[in-house]
């Protein structure tokens, strides 16, 4: 097998063994994957609930001031617009976690 | 001017600016050539991340597709866009930290295994491929209709361009020429959108105009197409015909195969840090946003306009753009009850329908059909034209540093100098070019249904395995390689014996579960992560330095000493 250079490199990082260090990036981690479960259920109620699940008895409905059928709507138009907003608002949550814990990699902010 | 003269000005302009890119941007160092020396800007990557995503399907065939689908073809609008949420979150953050410069890289050195990491080069390969033979079909298709050269003609040029960037500048060309390639195909998709939402319902932005009334009748749009549709036999457009359970396979395979598929990943690789990485994915599904939420009011409009214009309208007095598309055998007319006139009708009408219409000739004919001026139809041409050229060049890209880095440098030739492989990587991007073109003129007959399936291969082999890599310490090389092996196979398996073995058995009462052979990579990929995590616990877990690989990936700090280790 052959060495790839950041595995060799990896080892030898002092941040990673510090208990302190440790610790602080085990809750950073946490953090990051409480985020990630609620933007995801977010992602899955209006794409998977709304635009195919629940799209017949949504369709019964209209966007007020619009002739779109609710459902038809979530599936062809909104769980877009809501997909774009998800990664913005992550974009944002981590990049201030990042700074909170210390893990942000500098540079203008 | 001439429709054809405008044609080729506008195409004749584009592909001066790419060339003039190429020249300006060419490659150095491997770094360059892979990932373009990770100097990208996360505004300029998410534009080119854009147009390698929007290939000829995008911008030709989808609104085409939705446009006969109705509600169904939403699978394409969730599906083609979901995705990129997946990445965002789940992906492109810690694959950018790992700093590699392509996906088996990371498969290979997360599950310490030679063996992972052939079977990732293996998979990336052929998805890339049935992909790139599609393109250039693409772009054969849009020269010989708009600039009445032969098909064959129209591919050798679509070649010698993404040659000329593709080969000499790498990743670093490809991406400034995508760039470009971005604003001429969302120029191109928009204009026409704008010019026939404001002529059939008076509102310049068509997401809204999608959703207003139809100025010919004072209807609700929706509601008027909806009422065509009973009245000539179709099922409603906004109802649709599939089962449920089959558009949430079909939207999750897509979903998890945008987030799976090795030339939108590598896109990531070409930020400066982490924190671009993230962002870079935003701005490319808005950017991504800006045509599929365009496309279903395109599919409408065209849906509407094609009705009106040729339903029980006596063949003798045609429009133009008729006679222009049978001359492709794209449109016929079969007169079936001898009236002279055309009768266009669904399944459910008393009456035998008599027109066929290429679903891939909606979004062009467009502009004929709804009479726009010359110009624009030129420009839909070099927008069809830059979708096709900029996808290709980033799927060489991964043909070609699949062979020159993961088969060469990290597998069997590690002793070869940066200049070698710069070499290696430089004629394998060639023989992709030429290889690409050769299945551009001589399609196999699949390749247009196998493209589709690429989804369903990436989603239920590579996406269990990159996730769970960074979010799974326990995840073992035995589990990855069984999962990978196994959700590919199950996936691949099940395609072939609905679409080439058997296919007179390709309906629903025979499919597993009611899912289709699209959206049975779903079920691949359930499967992979069931093995992958089973398999997992029962073997020994993986050496203490991937476990610090894993740790360091997850933080962001430090993806500049990251990438420098491994360059």
């Amino acid at each position: 097998m052959t060495h790839s250079s950041s595995d060799d490199g990896a080892p030898a990082r002092p941040s990673v063994t510090d208990p302190e260090t440790v610790a602080r990036h085990r809750q950073y981690w946490r953090i990051n994957v409480r985020y990630l479960a609620i933007l995801i259920s977010i992602w899955f109620v209006v794409s998977y609930g709304f635009g195919i699940v629940l799209a017949d008895a949504l369709n019964a409905y209209r966007i007020p001031g619009t002739s779109y059928p609710v459902g038809f709507w979530f599936a062809q138009q909104g769980a877009i617009y809501i997909f774009v907003i998800l990664i913005f608002v992550y974009v944002r949550l981590m990049n201030r976690l990042d700074r909170e814990f210390e893990v942000d990699e500098g540079g203008d902010a | 001017m001439t429709v054809t003269a405008w044609t080729f000005l506008l195409v004749a302009a584009s592909f001066a600016l790419y060339i003039g890119i190429a020249v300006w941007s060419r490659a150095g160092s491997t770094k360059d050539f892979y990932v373009a020396g990770t100097g990208v800007s996360p505004l300029a990557n998410g534009m080119a991340t854009a147009a390698d995503w929007m290939s000829a399907a995008s911008f030709i065939s989808m609104a085409g597709l939705i446009s006969f689908m109705g509600y169904d073809g939403s699978v394409y609008l969730m599906g083609w866009t979901g995705g990129y949420v997946l990445l965002a979150l789940l992906l492109a953050p810690y694959l950018r930290k790992y700093g590699a410069f392509t996906v088996p890289d990371f498969v290979g050195d997360r599950y310490y295994s030679q063996l992972a990491r052939v079977v990732a080069v293996v998979c990336a390969i052929f998805v890339s491929f049935t992909y790139v033979a599609g393109q250039m079909r693409g772009v054969g298709i849009v020269f010989s209709r708009f600039l009445e050269v032969d098909v064959n003609f129209g591919v050798l040029i679509g070649m010698g361009i993404v040659f000329s960037y593709a080969v000499l500048g790498g990743m670093k060309g490809i991406t400034y020429t995508q760039v470009a390639q971005y604003c001429v195909l969302m120029f191109a998709y928009l204009v026409p959108a704008i010019f026939l939402s404001l002529m059939i319902t008076g509102n310049p932005i068509p997401q809204l105009g999608l959703g207003g009334v139809d100025q010919g009748t004072g209807m609700a749009l929706l509601e008027r197409l909806d009422g065509l549709h009973r009245e000539l036999g179709f099922a409603p457009y906004t109802e649709g015909t599939k089962s449920t359970l089959d558009v949430f396979f079909i939207t999750a395979a897509l979903m998890v195969g945008t987030a799976g598929l090795p030339h939108v990943i590598i896109r990531f690789y070409t930020v400066p840090r982490v924190r671009d990485a993230r962002i870079s994915a935003g701005w490319a599904l808005l950017f991504i946003a800006f045509l599929y939420t365009t496309a279903p009011a395109v599919a409408v409009f065209a849906r509407t306009n094609l009705i009106d214009s040729v339903q029980d309208v006596p063949y003798r007095s045609v429009p133009e753009w008729f006679t222009n598309w049978e001359a492709t055998g794209l449109v016929t007319f079969e007169d079936a009850n001898g009236d002279g006139r055309i009768q266009y009708v669904g399944p459910e009408s008393s009456m035998t329908n008599e027109l066929t219409v290429d679903r891939d000739i909606m979004v062009l004919a467009n502009p004929e059909i709804a009479n726009l001026p010359p110009w624009v139809v030129g420009l839909v041409a070099a927008g069809g034209l830059a979708a096709a050229l900029s996808t290709a060049a980033g799927l060489l890209l991964v043909i070609s540093s699949a062979v020159s880095h993961d088969l060469l440098k990290r597998s069997f030739r590690p002793d070869i100098t940066e200049k070698q492989e710069l070499l290696a990587a430089r004629i394998a991007a060639g023989v992709a070019v030429v290889i690409a073109g050769y299945f551009g003129i001589n399609p196999p007959g699949f390749v247009a249904q196998v493209v589709a399936f690429a989804f369903g291969l990436a989603a239920s082999s590579f996406f269990p395995a990159i996730v769970l890599g960074i979010f799974s310490k326990r995840t073992t090389r035995e589990g990855a390689i069984l999962g990978m092996i196994i959700g590919i196979s199950f996936t691949a398996a099940y395609i072939v014996y609905f679409k080439f073995v058997r296919p007179e058995l390709n309906t629903a009462e025979h499919w597993w579960f009611g899912i289709s052979p699209e959206g049975i990579g779903t079920l691949g990929m359930m499967l992979n992560f069931v093995v992958t995590i089973v398999v997992s616990r029962l073997t020994p877990p993986p050496p203490p330095q991937v476990q610090v690989l894993v740790d360091l990936i997850r933080v962001p700090r430090g993806a500049g000493e990251a990438h420098e280790l491994s360059a």
